[in-house]
């Protein structure tokens, strides 16, 4: 047919895009100018992608919450991000007299680097991985811990005892979700039989009467793509988790001494943190950059990765117009109490599956043991809580 | 031995010298992440992707924070008044220069075992040494962990399950005798 | 438990989400400046006061009386009374501001000034867009800032505006009975008293003293009938005070012709 050239041009047409300015340039430069190109391009465009998101949020969150969002610079409010970028970059970069200056200082590069970095292993289309890695995850998830190092040295260097204790609650809860997050994308790995991120959307771009293999579509698939959700919301603290970024707006938090741009490379930092992490899900378990059905395969691949993407983000920003903040204590029960013991049985559960071969047993055995322990745990962490008639103690 | 690596190992030492020779014990602690980086770059130098990638999981993820932590809950935060050297110095470097004796003996011993170098840097990979140890995967060091290596991996995760428990018992038992 | 009223708690939020789009109740923003809520009856922001008619200073209802500025909790009001009385809308005199200066920088809103006032005379305004660059002079509102009509006290707070004319005009209504019930009861007494003159006139031909005894009684008759009159008419109408003077002239019109009669003699 002749529109086989040009959807296979169309899904190409960043990577032939990028050969050909690369072309330009002598051989022995070609390699080194294309990743820095692939390099220029991600700096480039995730930015902008922020740019729209935080205006994006505001209006979504305008609307759940009943009113319009920011509708007055530019049309429906578009070029807010350029007023608040202005107004980031032009205000006054106050340090405390007291505080930890080179730390202070390099706390935001180190977020924003670390973040960045893990964009390099995501694929975002068919051939469109910066680095294809052989231990892809394992390198995300090493540049995911470093971001809890950052957090911690913002806090600290503010010389703020509730910059400090702000900090220590969001490196807790975020190393307390990282173990949840590892044993979720685990069982992917355990699945896929590789940690390289472009192995394991492979594995997942092959069709069965039209539906993908997408690991969502499976019981311990779902169950993983939950837990990993749970987790990624915490990660990022986004609402619901969101106690150290809702201290800064009620007491303090690890940013509280930041102002101007630094501030703004934080703010970048956490949604940059949540587009990477959002792809890696949208890898691990949607299945990347394949489309869903095998007839819609002609769409290009970038743009099925980046609707999963985007509805990613408009499924976090519902969640954060939905729910109310949880407190540091019911977080961290809830991770190490149910989500973690969740995530542990999922192990077994996708075992299980592999090893019952093919047929109807394993898609009911596996859900039923699921759907027993999600009871279970549910029942037992209900008892733990006590709901009842609310007592009062009066000053006697 | 290439510009790279050069580099590299002036990082780590100057993050380890740092870590020991700065006054404020967090900056020590963050001196010794740069180390803990500079050691995880020496690992990806030389192509083993599982133990760099895991070096900066692992140290700067898990045990900076540890360290950090630690410093914070307890009074290490503080500078220290008598400044950072300690007075049994000649003790010190006395035990220091015999546990680098060993190490460079080891190391000096082994150095017939390792495999040759190849042909030199070619034009295509410039200031790049080629390496001559075999591509690992991590499909590999599963097998390996799993088929040889099997008691070892089964004891530490013994051993790490006790620390565990171990923290937690401590911890509660600090808040029954806190209620 | 299982997560469920989280699943209602998203349907909820994307019932609102999408229904904003649709239903003018699930999206209650007013666009403020392009677009304004409709003024309600209870609105208050600052004080005014009302005058009635056209002239601002000759219908003015203040009589200066200060209770307000005794009765504002953070004494904002600075009143200044006059020395002269002008007439008020039942026709007594009265004083009137001769300087009345609100501070809206300080003002409450608490509206105390308003309930206690006994002449309606000061209302709650509606208007806030008051901002001004004079930090000092620029929020002290004087007389002429302050006075509005009758006409705009019904645009603004249409029922209170009713309720207060109507008992202003039931009130100037019974002033008016009274002084027509005062000036009827003098015109008669004055009539009785023109009537026992004439009868004392003629008997007067034998008894002077009693004839000027009767008059006098008479004038003095006509005279309280005059005074209850205006006692009657509490806030005064101009009517009632001319049937008093009808009166009072009828009265010295019916003294008048005793001398006369006298004179005669």
């Amino acid at each position: 047919m002749i529109a086989r050239p040009l959807i296979e041009t169309s899904d190409q047409v960043f990577v032939l895009l990028k050969e050909w300015l690369v072309g330009f340039l002598p051989a022995s430069w070609q390699p080194a100018a294309g990743v820095v190109l692939c390099v220029a391009a991600i700096v480039g465009l995730f930015p902008v992608l922020f740019a729209l998101t935080t205006v994006l949020e505001r209006k979504g969150l305008g609307r759940i919450q009943n009113r319009i969002g920011p509708n007055r610079v530019g049309p429906l409010g578009l070029l807010q991000p350029l007023a608040d970028g202005i107004k980031s970059l032009t205000k006054e970069d106050i340090v405390p007299a007291s505080a930890d200056r080179v730390v202070h200082f390099l706390a935001p590069l180190v977020l924003v680097v670390a973040v960045f970095m893990g964009f390099a292993v995501v694929p975002m289309g068919r051939n469109m991985v910066l680095v294809d890695v052989d231990a892809g995850l394992l390198f995300y998830f090493a540049m995911g811990t470093s971001t809890e190092l950052a957090i911690f040295m913002a806090g600290w260097s503010s010389r703020n005892k509730y910059s400090l204790l702000g900090a220590m609650r969001a490196v807790a809860q975020m190393i307390s979700y990282e173990v949840a997050l590892l044993l979720s994308s685990v069982v992917v790995v355990m699945m896929a039989g590789s940690l390289s991120l472009t192995k394991i959307v492979a594995a997942q771009n092959q069709y069965t009467w039209g539906l993908p293999h997408w690991y969502i579509f499976t019981p311990w698939g779902l169950a993983g793509f939950l837990m990993y959700a749970i987790a990624t919301t915490a990660e990022t603290n986004r609402s619901p988790f969101d106690l150290p970024e809702g201290e800064s707006e009620l007491v303090a938090g690890y940013h509280t001494e930041y102002s101007g741009f630094k501030f703004a490379l934080f703010f970048l930092g956490e949604y940059l943190a949540m587009f990477s992490i959002s792809g890696l899900g949208a890898t691990l378990f949607l299945g990347g950059w394949s489309a869903p059905f095998s007839f819609l395969t002609w769409i290009p691949s970038w743009i099925w990765f980046f609707s999963k993407l985007m509805l990613s983000i408009f499924v976090f920003i519902w969640l954060r117009g939905t729910l109310p903040r949880l407190r540091q204590d019911q977080l961290m029960n809830f991770a190490w109490k149910f989500v973690l013991p969740m995530t542990l049985l999922n192990l077994l559960v996708a075992a299980l599956w592999r090893f019952l071969g093919e047929g109807w047993e394993r898609w009911v055995f596996c859900t039923v043991i699921l759907v027993v322990a999600y009871v279970v745990m549910g029942r037992m962490e209900m008892r733990r809580e006590h709901f009842g008639p609310r007592s009062y103690r009066y000053a006697e | 031995m290439s510009l790279i690596f050069y580099l590299l190992a002036a990082l780590t030492v100057a993050g380890a010298l740092a870590a020991m020779l700065l006054k404020n014990t967090v900056h020590c602690a963050l001196a010794l992440t740069v180390a803990f980086a500079g050691l995880a770059l020496l690992f990806l130098n030389l192509d083993a992707q599982f133990a760099g990638f895991a070096q900066i999981l692992v140290y700067i993820g898990a045990v900076a924070i540890l360290v950090v932590f630690a410093i914070l809950l307890t009074r290490g935060s503080e500078t220290p008044q008598g400044g950072v050297f300690s007075r049994s110095w000649l003790a010190g470097l006395t035990a220091a220069a015999a546990v680098f004796a060993v190490f460079a003996w080891a190391v000096a011993a082994s150095a017939p075992r390792l495999p040759r170098a190849a042909a030199p840097a070619t034009a295509a990979t410039p200031a790049s040494t080629v390496s001559p140890a075999p591509a690992v995967t991590v499909e590999q060091i599963g097998r390996a962990l799993t088929g040889r290596y099997v008691l070892p991996l089964e004891i530490v995760a013994v051993l790490l399950t006790v620390a565990l428990i171990g923290a937690v018992i401590v911890a509660m038992h600090e808040k029954v005798e806190a209620k | 438990m299982f997560g469920e009223g989280i699943l209602k708690g998203l349907a909820e939020t994307a019932r609102n989400f999408f229904g904003s789009f649709v239903s003018p109740e699930r999206l209650t923003t007013v666009e403020y400046p392009e677009r304004r809520i409709a003024p309600f009856e209870a609105a208050r922001v600052f004080p005014f006061l009302v005058y009635d008619g056209e002239d601002p200073l000759a219908g003015l209802r203040c009589v200066a009386c200060q209770i307000c500025e005794k009765e504002c909790p953070p004494q904002c009001i600075f009143i200044v009374k006059s020395s002269d009385k002008k007439p008020d809308f039942v026709g007594k005199p009265q004083n009137y501001p001769v300087r009345f200066e609100i501070d809206i920088s300080v003002c409450m809103s608490c509206q105390i000034c308003v309930e206690v006032c006994p002449f309606d005379a000061i209302k709650m305004n509606t208007e806030f867009e008051l901002s001004t660059g004079d930090r000092f002079g620029g929020l002290l509102l004087n007389l002429d800032q302050l006075v509005k009509p009758n006409e705009y006290y019904h645009r603004i707070h249409p029922a209170g505006a009713a309720e207060v004319d109507a008992r202003l005009a039931g009130e100037k209504a019974k002033a008016e009975e009274k002084a027509k019930a005062a000036a009827e009861a003098a015109r008669a007494a004055a009539e009785a008293a023109q009537a026992k003159a004439a009868s004392e006139a003629a008997a007067a031909n034998t008894t002077g003293e009693a004839g000027a005894a009767k008059t006098t009684e008479g004038v003095g008759a006509a005279k309280a009938a005059e005074e209850t009159g205006v006692a009657k008419a509490a806030t005064g109408e101009a009517e009632a005070k001319a049937a008093s003077d009808a009166a009072k002239a009828a009265a010295e019109v019916a003294s008048q012709k005793q001398p006369d009669q006298e004179g005669r003699r």
